[in-house]
């Protein structure tokens, strides 16, 4: 496994272990992500993938270890260091707003608590819109909106918050696939432009494809690794155990 | 007596005008607790807030020598008793296994065998208390009882709630509607949470002297439950909503003085739960009426 100069590291979990009640859903994960390209974190459910997202935000609370963005310790993040994609099935898609008013709230993290969106805020959710190629839909409500469209709202939420870190909880579950190509398309160009994107994803078919980087997680780090070194067979099986035959398979093509 | 000498009447007026406030404040903090699927926390509230209600009237008397009913001692022991029924429920939930539903139940029953138990020592104990009649009205809610200073107290109090909602307006939609998300925005998440408790709190016992503490649930849920069938967008739902608490409140307000005997919780609840119903059926696109016709074209078709 190579070390990473610590300038060329996003993210780093040292001795991180999370646990809710007795359980232990994170244990002692030593890990790090990449400066730029595309990182995907793998595993099987419950492996505790979303949790290590959440522990780097920190919005759970960690029971022993470390997590650093670019360098800085956990604690109350700035706005425009993460932008945090969360799964889309976490909120209520019937709440009453629009689609133009979910993506503004990306540039809340900016303003006073007193302060109302303005001129320069509506300006930014424009360009997002239209970044995402969803700048049709501002005014629809967010409960007419398809799963890939929801999906892509919520990538425009991020961006406008101009992050170095996208950090996205399962961006592609519950999304055909012709939205899911559309949207890699949109992350492959976000990550050229310079920034990190690292992305939970559970389903191994096409992860050879999208990830320059993988973390293979079953509460315990498993591999870490570019692609080509970290998502082999003998790792595969040692994250997913036994039932993996078919995974392989799938996961040679 | 007609509808225009029913409003000179003073304290007609206090009561109908106390009632619109009390509407207006609590249907549009009732969008909040809907929309975050708490809508339940309104019956927890109201009826923990009768500890608080009965305690401020106990310590106050045993400061001063008199019993005082006025808004002014009871709604901060109604405010605080409410807020912690909540804030431990939370604290229940995050340090044991019990989940939400349950921890709201028992601190119901907690703080309202409390607040029961209280209440019938303070009346029947002797000697008697000077001022301990009524106090059971908080119990159903008793509207003709306001006074002069309670009107003051509900306007100050209701225009400090909605000030505050409006001003921190962007921070209480992100919460209600993402709360991971703004979290990951580096807002204090925890801190907005407390705020935004207390608001609908505040909203919830404002309201206890003319709905008492089992019906205020209602003049909570129901105007946001009904404008929600109605709009789109969360500004124009609470705007609503808090037309309809507060037009329902008013209009119960001088249904009750026409007629006699009438009480006024009880049909201002009624008028609200109407406006519900049919918003449920008409409502637009939402509405029964509209989709069962929707659906039955998907079926000619």
């Amino acid at each position: 496994m190579s070390e990473l100069d610590s300038h060329d590291v996003a993210i780093r979990c040292e001795n991180l272990t999370v646990t809710y009640g007795a359980e232990p859903v994170l244990w002692n994960v030593d890990a790090e992500i990449p400066r730029r390209g595309i990182t995907g974190i793998i595993g099987p459910n419950g492996a505790g993938k979303s949790t290590l997202i959440k522990s780097v935000l920190g919005i759970v609370p960690v029971t022993a270890g470390d997590t650093q963005v670019l360098g800085s310790h956990g604690g109350p993040l700035q706005g425009d260091t993460i932008g945090y994609v969360p799964q889309r099935s976490t909120v209520d898609w019937d709440f009453p707003t629009s689609v133009f008013d979910v993506v503004m709230m990306g540039t809340y993290g900016k303003l006073r608590w007193f302060q109302r969106p303005g001129k320069l805020q509506r300006d930014e959710t424009h360009r997002a819109l239209e970044f995402v190629g969803m700048e049709a839909f501002g005014k629809r409500q967010i409960s007419e909106l398809s799963g890939g469209q929801q999906q892509r709202v919520f990538l425009a939420r991020a961006f406008v918050q101009e992050p170095s870190v996208y950090l996205m909880d399962e961006p592609f579950a519950g999304v055909d696939a012709k939205s899911e190509s559309s949207l890699f398309e949109i992350l492959r160009k976000l990550s050229d432009e310079g920034a990190t994107v690292v992305m939970v994803h559970h389903d191994l078919i096409r992860a050879r494809d999208y990830f320059d980087y993988v973390l293979l997680l079953n509460r315990r780090l498993i591999a870490q690794g570019t692609t080509e070194d970290a998502l082999t067979p003998a790792n595969l099986e040692k994250c997913y155990g036994l039932e993996s035959d078919s995974i392989l398979i799938e996961a040679k093509h | 007596m007609n509808v225009s000498e029913l409003l000179s009447d003073h304290t007609v007026r206090v009561v109908v005008l106390g009632s619109a406030m009390i509407g207006a404040v609590s249907g549009a903090m009732g969008c909040f607790a809907y929309l975050r699927r708490q809508s339940l926390i309104g019956d927890v509230v109201s009826h923990s807030a009768l500890l608080g209600i009965v305690m401020a009237f106990w310590i106050v008397y045993l400061l001063t020598g008199q019993g005082n009913r006025s808004l002014v001692v009871l709604m901060p022991g109604a405010f605080l008793a409410g807020l912690a029924s909540l804030l431990l429920t939370r604290s229940v939930v995050r340090s044991t296994r019990l989940k939400e539903d349950a921890s709201l139940g028992v601190m119901l029953a907690i703080f309202f065998g409390s607040g029961m138990m209280l209440l019938r020592y303070l009346q029947r104990g002797s000697p008697p208390i000077p001022g301990r009649s009524g106090l059971d009205q908080y119990l159903f809610g008793m509207a003709a009882a306001m006074t002069r200073a309670d009107l003051w107290m509900i306007g100050v109090v209701g225009a400090g709630v909605l000030t505050v909602m409006s001003l921190a307006w962007s921070r209480l939609k992100i919460i209600t509607f993402d709360q991971d998300y703004a979290a990951g925005l580096g807002l204090r998440v925890d801190l907005l949470e407390v705020v935004l408790l207390a608001l609908i709190v505040m909203g919830i016992v404002i309201g206890l002297q003319i709905a008492g503490v089992v019906l205020m649930i209602s003049l909570l849920v129901a105007p946001a439950a009904s404008a929600r069938q109605w709009t789109y967008s969360l500004g124009r739902m609470v705007c609503l909503a808090a037309t309809i608490g507060g037009v329902s409140a008013g209009l119960g307000g001088v249904i009750s003085s026409i007629g006699r005997s009438l009480p006024t919780g009880p049909i201002i609840v009624l008028l609200v739960t109407l406006v519900f119903v049919v918003s449920v059926v008409c409502a637009p696109r939402r509405g029964f009426i509209s989709r069962w016709q929707r659906g039955r074209q998907i079926h000619v078709d």
